[in-house]
């Protein structure tokens, strides 16, 4: 049985330590002039893709090409999808010709479980549906540990005490539930803010709908992107009001405390949820965001393909051992 | 030499002490220099993790005996992206590479603590060719404990350790042990 990255409470505390303590090494081997190791020479990567994706397909790629893996990229447009090909026989074609990992990302929660039932492959999950984007949280969480700088120091990489904000539309999105989870897991403690129209009808967050009760008091700001069809939807009466109580203004920017970062997940809108200028943000680490997305995504498949398959087991005996 | 100091288990054999090992290293030192003719254009690069406070030690060792005022250029390499036995061993969390300076026509000290198959220290020279062209690489081991599966041989020895394959050797400041 092959192993899975499929969501962050899967993962674990334990797991999501790993590979951020192993994305360091990947953040090392991108500093350098030439950044690519032979790690998982022979191994095969595919990207499936049923929904549109820039960063997060081209992040996949890249993570594999500099671990030296061989990668294929499965558009759903060009593909016998639309000659009726199910997704199952699409899946088990590909594991044919023999792959070794299948990055998902699908319209459908929980499609990357069912490939999974599929095939003796590994299977990331690159976004399903509403529910889970277990590498953008990741992406997030070492964001976090490598740019902070409060005055109380995260001592061993605990996010205990750190103060976080989410902001948004909570119910639609996947990068919140696992971006929440995470940062829950490491000991943050995490308030959203949300128009009570776009929160999920079950949790057990602190809610607050007015980004003003909370801005004075965080450590991270976390804006999410506003999508237009909520309007179409009438979830939110107008983008205009939607700035006014939870986009980040000139007003409130200059609120924030000077050691406060502000995430986004991208695509942006400015105007909406970003009504300044990023660029002019003194806690901007959204090109971070971007950057380190290619460090975790390289531990992500390291971990899969190329560590050791059993971690207890290796852990356990690593420490006595110091053969060269 | 002492068999049963007060830090060693039970199984356990300690074939050198912490003095052993301290003298062993300002010997490897004075060989160092020796060889190189000084320190300038000398870099030692310790293998993660076992290797790092030997390259720090030896560094040490090396500016007190040439008491230069420049510093000895010390980094650390990690391997474990460019082992041949991917899957069997995990990265160790906080055994990140960590080199500043350039190895383009430098001379190399590879430094480890335990030299057994030669295929950690295989797997270093490749991380070493893509950071920089070193004009010669030397490779120094407080330990050679035998059972080479290639064709590596070290340049600078603090101890020949004849051991069976079975046998775990590790190396310290505090001394080099058997279990």
């Amino acid at each position: 049985m092959s192993r899975s990255l499929l969501s962050i409470s899967e993962l674990g505390e334990t797991g999501l330590r790993r590979l951020l303590d192993i994305s360091d090494h990947m953040a090392e081997v991108n500093r350098r002039p030439n950044p690519k190791v032979p790690a998982l020479r022979g191994k095969t990567v595919c990207n499936v893709f049923f929904e549109d994706s820039t960063r997060t397909r081209l992040s996949f790629e890249t993570a594999a090409k500099r671990l030296s893996a061989d990668t294929m990229n499965f558009a759903v447009s060009q593909s016998s999808l639309n000659k009726g090909e199910s997704l199952r026989d699409t899946i088990e074609t590909i594991g044919a010709m023999g792959v070794d990992a299948f990055v998902i990302r699908h319209r459908s929660s929980g499609a990357p479980w069912q490939v999974g039932e599929w095939t003796t492959a590994s299977v990331v999950n690159a976004g399903d549906g509403w529910h889970a984007h277990p590498t953008q949280a990741l992406l997030d969480m070492y964001t976090v540990r490598t740019t902070l700088n409060r005055p109380v120091s995260l001592d061993g990489g605990s996010f205990d005490g750190l103060r976080v904000a989410i902001v948004g539309d909570i119910k639609h999105s996947r990068v919140a539930r696992s971006t929440t989870e995470a940062f829950k897991l490491l000991g943050a403690d995490v308030t959203w803010v949300s128009p009570r129209t776009l929160l999920p009808p079950c949790h057990d967050e602190r809610v607050v709908s007015n980004l003003d009760d909370v801005i004075d008091d965080i450590d991270i700001l976390y804006l999410l992107r506003m999508q237009n069809e909520r309007m179409n939807e009438a979830l939110v009466p107008h983008l205009r009001e939607y700035t006014q109580r939870f986009g980040l203004t000139p007003e409130r920017a200059a609120r924030l405390g000077e050691h406060v970062l502000v995430m986004h997940p991208g695509p942006m809108n400015r105007g909406v949820e970003m009504a300044v200028d990023p660029g002019e943000l003194r806690g901007n680490v959204i090109n971070q965001q971007v950057t380190n997305g290619i460090n975790v995504r390289m531990a992500v498949l390291f971990d899969l393909l190329g560590s050791g398959s059993d971690h207890a087991l290796t852990a356990a005996t690593s420490s006595g051992s110091s053969d060269a | 030499m002492t068999e049963s100091s007060p830090g060693t288990q039970p199984g356990e054999k300690q074939v050198l002490g912490p003095d052993d090992v301290r003298r062993a290293i300002t010997r490897m030192a004075h060989e160092i220099i020796e060889r190189n003719r000084g320190t300038t254009g000398v870099a030692l690069v310790g293998i993660q993790t076992g290797g790092v406070w030997v390259a720090e030690a030896l560094a040490g060792e090396m500016s007190r005996i040439e008491s230069t005022d420049s510093e000895i250029a010390v980094g650390s390499v990690d391997a474990s992206l460019y082992r041949d036995d991917i899957g069997l061993r995990p990265v160790s969390p906080g055994s990140v590479s960590n080199l500043s300076f350039t190895l383009d026509d430098v001379t190399v000290v590879l430094v480890d603590d335990v030299l057994f198959t030669g295929r950690t220290v295989r797997a270093a020279l490749d991380a070493i060719g893509d950071y920089g062209r070193p004009k010669a690489v030397q490779l120094a081991v407080i330990v050679d404990r035998g059972h080479r599966e290639l064709p590596i041989r070290p340049d600078f020895v603090g101890k020949n350790l004849p051991t069976s394959a079975g046998e775990n050797v590790s190396a310290t400041a505090d001394g080099v042990v058997i279990s």
